[in-house]
């Protein structure tokens, strides 16, 4: 666990699929600025890791549901990237 | 309406599945069962790997079975889907539906797997016999 100082806001993030081989991992942290949406924590990804750029479209999840774009995240959230599903 | 959703590591069982749906008012029960073939265009498909965001998985096909069930009277829906290295020949998913009548049971079965590959956080890498991807990751 991490602990929150008030001016950042760590988050966890998980990651699947074709994320997680651009991440390198199934799980990060990341500190953003607190009151940060969504659309946010995709710049900050992008930019950290610009294999995003290739993918097709990527959706968020928080909490296990789809969310959009203007979510804002909370300290205790957690974050998946949901690269395009394929099951079936 | 009735649901009974399943993740699981182990082989699927479809005609449990059947039994499952089967009530005295159904007339009509559709299963689908998909299974791993040995191409993907031109390339030779050695193997399937699943995984899952297997609580939000759980999540959205009981969200989906809700859904289905507001659009067709359904008796009871069945969605199985299994997770990990799956050769050629065995089943990924097992979708059924039971209603009073066969169109229902159609349409409502073939809405759920629509569904399922469009919503439910499942994704599957192809092993080829030299390399691998993920399945509609790229355009």
């Amino acid at each position: 666990m991490k602990t929150q100082s008030p001016d950042t806001l760590s988050v966890r993030i998980l990651a699947f699929g074709i994320a997680k081989d651009i991440l390198e991992d199934n799980v990060i942290w990341m500190d953003l600025e607190p009151g940060s949406k969504v659309s946010d924590l995709k710049s900050a990804l992008m930019e950290a890791f610009p294999a995003f750029e290739k993918l097709q479209y990527v959706r968020f999840a928080i909490n296990e549901s789809y969310v959009t774009d203007d979510e804002i995240i909370l300290p205790d959230d957690e974050i998946a990237i949901i690269p395009p599903v394929s099951g079936g | 309406m009735e649901s009974q959703i399943h993740l699981t590591d182990l082989p699927l069982d479809p005609s449990g599945i059947h039994q499952y749906l089967s009530t005295p008012a159904s007339g009509g029960i559709v299963v689908f069962t998909g299974t791993v073939r040995d191409h993907n265009q031109d390339l030779r498909v050695i193997r399937l790997e699943f995984e899952a965001y297997e609580p939000m998985a759980i999540k959205e096909m009981e969200r989906l079975a809700q859904v289905c069930s507001e659009q067709w009277p359904c008796h009871r829906i069945a969605i199985h889907h299994r997770l990990g290295i799956l050769g050629v020949g065995e089943i990924p998913v097992v979708i059924g539906v039971s209603t009073a009548h066969r169109q229902e049971a159609f349409a409502a079965c073939q809405f759920l797997i629509d569904a399922l590959k469009v919503h439910v956080p499942i994704w599957k890498k192809e092993v080829f016999t030299d390399g691998s991807q993920w399945v509609s990751a790229h355009p």
